[in-house]
């Protein structure tokens, strides 16, 4: 089959993982490529990327319920809010001044804080299951402000509003990697660890994608009637993508307040939700690698607009000045949004299918 | 018992608030089907321009001015941002204009700064005694002001040419059109209607208080109420706006009784009370039960 690329002998081998070779090879040197980066970048540069990767595990999961399966949720931050905190109470200090068991484990606090998110998206599914379309996201909407309110006033659990608490500590095998150690620097392990949890989530989610229940999800999101005739049975199918989703987001909470090493109950605001659906928006709804690359963009955007200020002189570096690189970020948010809807609905990723189509069939342009 | 009758005329008048940023929505929606979040930022700028304005202009000129202003302001969104996406997912035109939200959110309170700013309205906190019943002159004002406002938006739909066209626009677009109807009109009269609305309703919620950049969440509390109402009623707004201003209000009296739940629990209220009516009638209260044809 050398040099036909798109002729494909089996079903199996058109739904594979990476159905062509150019990805297969695409992807592996980006994961070396990934592996090898902390020993070529300085630390502050790595801290960064690892949050990247953990806000790329949020936006894949985001990516599932409202890209692959339609159902728009506007209440992600109180999923992230439900991880943080179940992995901070796992984790934290027995004696401290916030509640905490003292198991200290990350393979015992990750995947219990995604499954307590999974709880609460179980627990939300039957409203999205009755509701469509903007009724959802009101409700979803709704989800973080009674979220914020709790989370606000549990001082026992989350040190309250202004206050915060410590996050999850990051121990893995009984390793501590939250402090540089002899061989490797905090930021170096936690960029490692991020990026291998990124792989395997992301494969994870390819794989939902890819199979029947990923089917499900598509058939759901281009007509939900039309699906339920075919025999998907909806309310089930919307229970698991908000269940999956939610353990995702879940995860993504508890590990984004390890990199900053502090949990506030304000950061788990409707900002936060926003942020997640222009990370899945612009970077191409319904695509795995969209949702990364959105997640890359989004949140480098902050730093890369404060590179550029000097660049700028009629914008101010301090807060208190009134153009400010503060009021560009957000002023920039909302009109990459605006303008990634208009001119490109399918995103960075529909970018890149421009360029490869480009290159693909030239010199003609069809 | 005093104090209940007190917490209820509070509650009217933010009901009142409520009914007015409702009615923007429902309009917005029964137009365009799409929910504009961009509501929360004209209500912000239409506070802000009466705040600069009303040093010349006194109170109510400055007041018809910000209308003005933010009807244009609306107008301009949605020629720019939102007329170039007819046709395409309600919920994609939804997260534009929530990316509109942002952008001139972020305008409009750099434009607050860091001075207080009033609005200078003529009542300020000034009450009156109604037997053993206090009242706050302000919340009187806006109850008046929403009901005339009301009154004269349900006579607008029901006895003009414009709202007869936005009626049938609303009810069946293409029809519409083969009647003559200019739809594109519509999307624009509504748009400009309903961020003159968000300015009065800005305006007034500001009364007797200082603005700040906060004030927005006022307008996103106008969601669960246009989801209690029905996103298509204009009846369900102004009701929903009212009983969830009267439950907050009341709320807000005796959640003192309640301390288990935290403080200012009245702020959640509204969305507690959307999901317990949603779990009943997914279609809120007035709205209408969605026909689904594949």
């Amino acid at each position: 089959m050398r040099g036909r690329p798109l002729l494909y002998t089996s079903y199996g081998s058109d739904m594979a993982l990476f159905n062509t070779t150019s990805k297969k090879a695409t992807v592996g040197l980006l994961v070396l490529a990934g592996l090898a980066l902390p020993m070529m970048l300085e630390d502050r540069w790595l801290s960064l990327l690892a949050t990247c990767c953990v806000a790329a595990i949020g936006a894949i999961g985001l990516g599932l319920v409202t890209g692959y399966a339609g159902q728009v949720s506007l209440g992600h931050a109180f999923f992230f809010g439900i991880g943080a905190y179940t992995s901070a109470f796992l984790s934290g200090d027995p004696n401290g001044r916030t509640m905490g068991l003292g198991y200290t484990e990350m393979l015992l606090w990750l995947p219990a804080a995604g499954l307590v998110a999974l709880l609460f998206g179980v627990l939300v599914a039957p409203l999205a299951t009755r509701l469509r379309g903007l009724y959802l996201a009101i409700v979803t909407l709704g989800l973080v402000f009674i979220g914020q309110h709790i989370f606000g006033e549990w001082h026992d659990l989350t040190g309250g509003t202004g206050v915060g608490r410590p996050p999850a500590t990051l121990h893995l095998f009984g390793q501590d990697l939250a402090t540089t150690g002899p061989s490797f620097t905090r930021d170096q392990k936690l960029f490692w660890v991020m990026f291998v949890l990124l792989l395997i989530f992301a494969l994870a989610a390819r794989n939902i994608a890819r199979s029947k229940v990923g089917r499900a999800f598509n058939a759901i999101r281009d007509r939900d009637i039309a699906a339920g005739i075919i025999g998907v049975n909806l309310a089930r199918y919307k229970t698991v993508a908000f269940a999956i989703s939610s353990f995702y987001a879940g995860c993504a909470g508890a590990l984004l307040f390890t990199i900053v090493g502090f949990v506030e109950p304000g950061s788990f605001s409707l900002l936060l939700s926003v942020q997640y659906i222009a990370m899945v928006l612009i970077g191409g709804a319904g695509t795995i690698s969209g949702a990364i690359a959105g997640a890359f963009f989004i949140t480098l955007l902050p730093t890369f607009t404060r590179e550029v200020q000097p660049l700028m002189p009629f914008v101010s570096a301090e807060a208190s000045q009134t153009p400010n690189i503060f009021q560009m970020e957000a002023i920039l948010y909302g009109v990459l949004i605006i303008g990634f809807l208009i001119f490109e609905p399918r995103g960075l990723f529909g970018l890149w299918i421009r360029v490869r189509t480009y290159w693909k069939t030239w010199p003609f342009s069809y | 018992m005093v104090e209940l009758i007190e917490s209820v005329i509070r509650g009217l008048g933010r009901g009142s608030v409520y009914a007015m940023l409702a009615l923007g929505f429902v309009i917005i929606f029964k137009a365009t089907r799409v929910i504009s979040f961009a509501q929360p930022a004209f209500m912000l700028a239409g506070v802000v321009l009466v705040t600069y304005l009303v040093v010349p202009l006194g109170f109510w000129g400055a007041l018809a001015a910000a209308v003005a202003l933010t009807a244009l302001l609306a107008l301009g969104v949605e020629r720019g941002a939102v007329r170039p996406m007819v046709g395409r997912p309600a919920f994609v035109v939804a997260i534009i204009t929530l990316g509109v939200d942002i952008a001139v959110r972020v305008v409009v309170t750099a434009f607050i700064g860091k001075d207080v700013r009033f609005v200078h309205d003529p009542w300020g906190v000034k009450t009156f005694d109604v037997g053993p019943v206090t009242i706050q002159e302000r919340h009187v004002a806006v109850i008046a002001t929403a009901a005339v406002l009301v009154a004269a938006l349900f006579a607008y739909f029901r006895y003009t040419r414009m709202g007869l066209a936005m009626r049938a626009a609303s009810y069946d677009q293409e029809a519409a059109l083969a009647q003559g109807v200019s739809v594109g009109s519509v999307f624009a009269v509504s748009w400009a209607m309903a961020g003159g609305l968000a300015a009065v309703a800005g305006t007034f919620a500001a009364a007797g208080e200082a603005v700040d950049g906060l004030m927005w969440l006022i307008a996103l509390t106008a969601l669960p109420v246009i989801i209690l109402g029905g996103l298509d009623s204009l009846l369900g707004a102004v009701l929903g706006g009212l009983i969830v201003g009267v439950l907050q209000e009341v709320v807000a009296n005796y959640q003192n009784t309640m301390t288990w739940l935290g403080g200012n629990v009245s702020v959640i209220t509204p969305y507690v009370v959307m999901l317990i009516v949603l779990l009943v009638r997914p279609y809120g209260l007035f709205g209408t039960h969605e026909v689904e044809r594949v």
